[in-house]
Parts: structure tokens; C-alpha cells; sequence
């Protein structure tokens, strides 16, 4: 790809997702007092994490639909493990490990099987 | 005590490494489909937002005009929006016009996750030290996977994928398991989720989109049947 090609694209790109993210904070500059939409902005962040996570982890360790089932089952293990780590309050560094090693652990059992 | 900028470093430690892993795939991808290392890592440097980079390559690749790069980063990103729209109720005194248009190139999911979990107001300096790793793991990330990305065993790539949702359920499952609000909220979002994914007509919308609709919907479902006392929000 040339780079005459390459920049305007990246230019482009740049700009549309920085303004996203930039004018909503920068002109919103007073409290919100609406009960309703300051409960909606207190849930926004679970809802975006859960939206997120659920259902797009199972396929996060290779998963192809209708192709080889070993990926999903190792996803499914390393969520579990991650369930279990996160539901007692662990940190995130520790639970994403942990979810990791859930992964591994599952590759390695099929290994053996 | 810590300094607020040690203490934003501390809290973006683990999305940095889990970026790491994240970015490391895009970097492959970006190679697979024909661009060079250093293009990788200008638009990982100049975007910091997964879904959005990876249809954008793939526009790119594809040689598609500049309104389709537009509508669709605009599509897929538009989350964002309401993330900034929820952060900017989090906003300290000494953020200012310049320091909210700093903190908001900084504002992806996963800061925007942890950033959201701050007690009080969010500092400056606090922002600019949670952005810093993520941003180093995100641009480094990217120039691995492009310039090494074959190198790694597969085993060890696909491992690494589940790391960014692991991250995601330590921010939720705690507050959910303490809040029964939350908690409905949760539900109500992950059953959203599935039903746009799967059902009929619904499932050709895009992750952008879907997102959105899961967002908006289950927060709505949430502020309308339980809405929040003032003093939480504090």
C-alpha cells in the first residue's frame, strides 16, 4: 500500500474515533441531576463490560462455529477459573492470569486425552 | 500514601499487558493483510481501539473510499461516546478543556472500565498515569506481532486471547455480586447480548451496534427499575 493511500485513511480513522471520545467530555460540563439518566450512566460501565465479554469470550481462544470444539471447551475451562477468581473480589491482573491459565490447563488435558 | 500518577500506573499495569496480547494479534493481522510494520503501529499510536483498527485494516486493504472509513469507525466507535458522556459526571476540578482532550484519547474500553471504579472524582494526574502502560502495551504490542507475530507457538497465542475478558469480570463480578441492581443489570446485559448475536434478522448488526443497543437497553431497563440513590454516586 502506498503511503498516498495509506495516510488519508489513517488520518481519517484517527479523527472520527478521537472525536467520539473527546467531545462528550469536553462539552459536557455540569452535573447531572436527572435521577433516570444518572442511574442509566452509573449502570453503563457493567452493561458495556458484559455486552463485551458475554457471548464473544467463547471464541476468544480460536473457536471457529462449526469447526473444532477443543477451543470452545478451553474458553468455557479459562471462564470458569476466571468466574470463580473474579466472584472473590481478586484483581484484574489476577484474574486475567488466571483465566489464562484456565486456557492452558484445558490445552494441556487434551494434550494428554 | 501514593501519588495519584503512580496509582493510575499501578491500575493500568494489567490492562497494558493484557493489551499486549491484544494488540500482538492485530499486529498479525495488519501483516496478513499486506501492510508494513511501521503502518501497523501508526494507527495502534494514533487510534487505541481494537474493533474499530481491525475493520479499518480491513477497509484499507480493500481500498475502500474515505466516507466508508468514516461511517464505519463511526459506527463501531460510537460507544465511546457514551463512555465519555459517563466520565465526564467523574471529572475532577483541575480537568480542563486540554486535560479532558488528553484524558479522552486515553479512553478505551478498559480504561474507561477502570477509570469508572475510581472512589471520588477522577484527577488528572491519576488519568494520565492509568493511560501510559496501555498505551505502551497497545503501540509495543502492535510492532511485536507485526515484525514476530509468526514466532510465538499457536498454544501460547490462543491462551492469551481470553486475558482482556478476564480483566472485564474482575471489574463486574465483584460489584455485581455486592449489588443486587448491578447484578439484574448484568443479566439483563449478557442476555442482550446473546439474543442480538443469534436471533434471526438481528445477527448480521455489526459489534458496534450491538454493543450500543445492549448498552443503552439494559442501563434504561436498569435506571427505570432501580435507580441509584445519590449518595452511591458520589
Amino acid at each position: 500500500m502506498s503511503f498516498s493511500v495509506f495516510f488519508p485513511q489513517l488520518l481519517v480513522m484517527a479523527l472520527v474515533t478521537y472525536l467520539i471520545r473527546m467531545l462528550p467530555l469536553v462539552l459536557m460540563r455540569h452535573t447531572i441531576r436527572n435521577r433516570f439518566v444518572r442511574s442509566f450512566l452509573y449502570y453503563v460501565p457493567y452493561a458495556v463490560l458484559t455486552a463485551m465479554v458475554v457471548p464473544d469470550i467463547l471464541y476468544s481462544t480460536g473457536y471457529v462455529p462449526g469447526g473444532d470444539v477443543r477451543p470452545l471447551v478451553c474458553a468455557i475451562a479459562g471462564m470458569l477459573v476466571a468466574t470463580g477468581v473474579a466472584w472473590k473480589g481478586k484483581g484484574l491482573l489476577t484474574v486475567a492470569v488466571a483465566a489464562c491459565l484456565g486456557v492452558a490447563l484445558a490445552q494441556a488435558l487434551f494434550l494428554l486425552v | 500514601m501514593q501519588s495519584d500518577f503512580r496509582r493510575g500506573l499501578k491500575a493500568g499495569l494489567p490492562i497494558g499487558l493484557g493489551y499486549l496480547s491484544v494488540s500482538f494479534a492485530f499486529g498479525i493481522q495488519a501483516m496478513a493483510l499486506g501492510l508494513t510494520p511501521l503502518e501497523a503501529v501508526l494507527i495502534s499510536m494514533t487510534n487505541l481501539t481494537s474493533a474499530g483498527q481491525l475493520a479499518g485494516i480491513t477497509l484499507m486493504a480493500g481500498g475502500a473510499p474515505l466516507l466508508e472509513m468514516a461511517l464505519t469507525q463511526l459506527t463501531i466507535n460510537l460507544r465511546y461516546a457514551l463512555m465519555s458522556l459517563s466520565l465526564s459526571q467523574k471529572m475532577g476540578e483541575d480537568m480542563g478543556t486540554g486535560r479532558r482532550m488528553i484524558f479522552a484519547f486515553g479512553n478505551t474500553d478498559e480504561i474507561f472500565a477502570v477509570a469508572s471504579m475510581e472512589k471520588g472524582n477522577i484527577r488528572f494526574s491519576y488519568a494520565l498515569g492509568l493511560m501510559v502502560l496501555p498505551y505502551i502495551g497497545w503501540s509495543g504490542g502492535t510492532l511485536l506481532g507485526a515484525v514476530a507475530g509468526s514466532l510465538l507457538p499457536a498454544f501460547l497465542r490462543s491462551a492469551l486471547g481470553i486475558a482482556i475478558y478476564g480483566m472485564f469480570m474482575a471489574v463486574v463480578l465483584p460489584v455485581a455480586r455486592r449489588e443486587r441492581a448491578v447484578c439484574m443489570v448484568t443479566v439483563l446485559a449478557a442476555l442482550l447480548s446473546v439474543a442480538l448475536r443469534y436471533l434471526p434478522f438481528v445477527s448480521g448488526l455489526s459489534g458496534g451496534y450491538r454493543m450500543i443497543l445492549c448498552a443503552v437497553g439494559a442501563s434504561a431497563a436498569g435506571a427505570a427499575l432501580w435507580p441509584v440513590e445519590e449518595a452511591k454516586r458520589e
